[in-house]
């Protein structure tokens, strides 16, 4: 991934550091950095919108998926890093479990977990953004959408992938297995689901480059896509990782039938929806799967993990509430969702798009 | 969009068709929702073409309510679709059923 820009104190001395690693004052870097992290988790009022932290340990994050360019790939492994990383997981993650509404917890055998995870995502009262899409965002919205939800679908599934050789041999394993080969288009490229987000993005005449927006996506998404790096990296964790797929395929099929309405509204091409139509029928067989045997299967086999399999699910229904009242606030108001409005210069618009789509399908403007 | 039918015809036999030694079709039936079906089996209309497919594990809908019939949409939990929930038969269906089974 590029190099974002920086947010703040923490942000501009990690990305230094991380661009001039053995360089001249390099030892001096790491105890300022160390010491700027403390004080800005000490002083934050708001963990999860804090930009500056929230960027940092994406970052971070993001030495174990694509790199970061000009960084050596060794230091995904510098143990001064992971130190640094570590502190500012500990806080991220007390944070989650403060604010993260859990319910009681089920038995740990698969059909009740299922059971339980099935009623808190139907319990589950936040409005979504999904409605909006379908009936009222304007394809400028469409597009600032399509940014927000890249920076996770231009690489979905990997961060759950991290918990396929952390779960033991069994039920759950397989069930993971078989989600995520059906997630990486069941060995056709083309049928990547990111590949196809890709396809989705390129439609609405926006860049499909992994992290070419993320200077324009708020903290909040950003944290969004940490949890899972989290849950997904730390094996004590997988119990949560495996809550968060299960909630994450329970949350999609019906959401993403209104997304696909949302742009057949304004004339998108089926090769445009198809992520979203391929969403609403994987994703319907995805969360029985991953209910029943992920969620439900780990449970049985290693019941200590069951509160955390139903906190990873609780994070899931959380954060994405928190992310469709911060959209939706913004939409309604007119405003942009983004840190920055999304600058249409004239290198491939949304009408530019349209304009072709509509040509393609034998619409004369 | 890529025509399911015809990247089929395409890409000649899919994946799970040429394994060799596949296992037989099993059909878990989900609580409150679909049928979840793995393993060797088609799916075809009742003049005997493939009904577009493009995974090997499919969730078939069994409430009724989908959008994407044969398979399911999730539809089933906006219904609160119960799999346990016995409805009694109409009088006048039940009759007919009686006097057509003499």
């Amino acid at each position: 991934m590029k190099i974002p820009a920086p947010r703040g104190r923490v942000s501009a001395t990690l990305l230094d550091l991380l661009q001039n690693r053995g360089g001249a004052g390099h030892a001096n870097a790491y105890g300022s950095l160390n010491l700027l992290v403390d004080e800005a988790l000490a002083g934050t009022p708001d963990l999860l919108r804090d930009e500056d932290l929230q960027l940092a340990l994406f970052c971070l994050y993001e030495l174990h998926y694509s790199g970061l360019d000009g960084v050596e790939d060794a230091a995904e492994w510098d143990p001064e890093l992971i130190r640094v990383r570590a502190r500012m997981e500990a806080a991220f993650e007390d944070v989650l479990r403060a604010v993260v509404p859990v319910p009681a917890l089920p038995a740990p055998e698969s059909e009740a977990v299922a059971e339980s995870l099935f009623r808190l995502a139907a319990d589950d009262k936040s409005p979504g953004a999904s409605r909006f899409v379908a009936g009222k965002a304007s394809v400028e919205q469409l597009q600032e959408f399509l940014i927000l939800r890249s920076v996770y679908q231009l690489k979905e599934a990997d961060p759950h992938s991290w918990a396929i050789p952390r779960l033991p041999v069994g039920r759950a394993k397989a069930a993971l297995v078989e989600i995520q080969a059906d997630e990486y288009g069941g060995g056709r490229v083309e049928r990547m689901h990111s590949k196809l987000f890709g396809t989705t993005m390129e439609g609405l005449g926006l860049d499909s480059g992994y992290g070419y927006y993320i200077d324009l996506v708020p903290a909040l998404t950003l944290a969004s896509s940490n949890a899972m790096s989290l849950f997904g990296l730390n094996r004590r964790l997988r119990g949560a990782i495996a809550g968060h797929l299960a909630a994450f395929e329970m949350t999609s099929s019906i959401p993403n039938s209104f997304y696909a309405r949302g742009f057949r509204r304004h004339g998108f091409s089926d090769e445009v929806t198809y992520y979203f139509d391929e969403h609403v029928e994987a994703d319907a067989v995805h969360e029985q799967i991953a209910a029943r045997d992920l969620a439900g299967g780990l449970a049985e086999a290693e019941p200590d993990l069951l509160a955390d399999i139903i906190f990873g699910a609780a994070t899931v229904l959380a954060i994405d509430a928190m992310l469709a009242e911060d959209q939706l606030t913004a939409w309604q108001a007119g405003e942009t969702a983004l840190l920055t409005p999304l600058a249409n210069d004239g290198g491939g618009t949304a009408g530019a798009a349209l304009a072709a789509t509509a040509m393609a399908g034998g619409v004369t403007p | 969009m890529p025509d399911p039918a015809t990247e089929v015809e395409a890409a000649g036999l899919q994946a799970w068709e040429t394994r060799e030694g596949s296992a037989p079709a099993s059909i878990v039936a989900c609580p409150n929702g679909p049928l979840l079906v793995r393993g060797d089996f088609e799916i075809v209309t009742p003049d005997g073409v493939p009904v577009p497919r493009d995974r090997e594990t499919v969730a078939l809908c069994r409430c009724g309510g989908s959008a994407i019939k044969p398979y399911c949409d999730g539809t089933h939990k906006l219904m609160k679709f119960d799999t346990t929930r016995r409805r009694p038969v109409p009088e006048p269906a039940r009759r007919a059923a009686e006097e057509a089974a003499g």
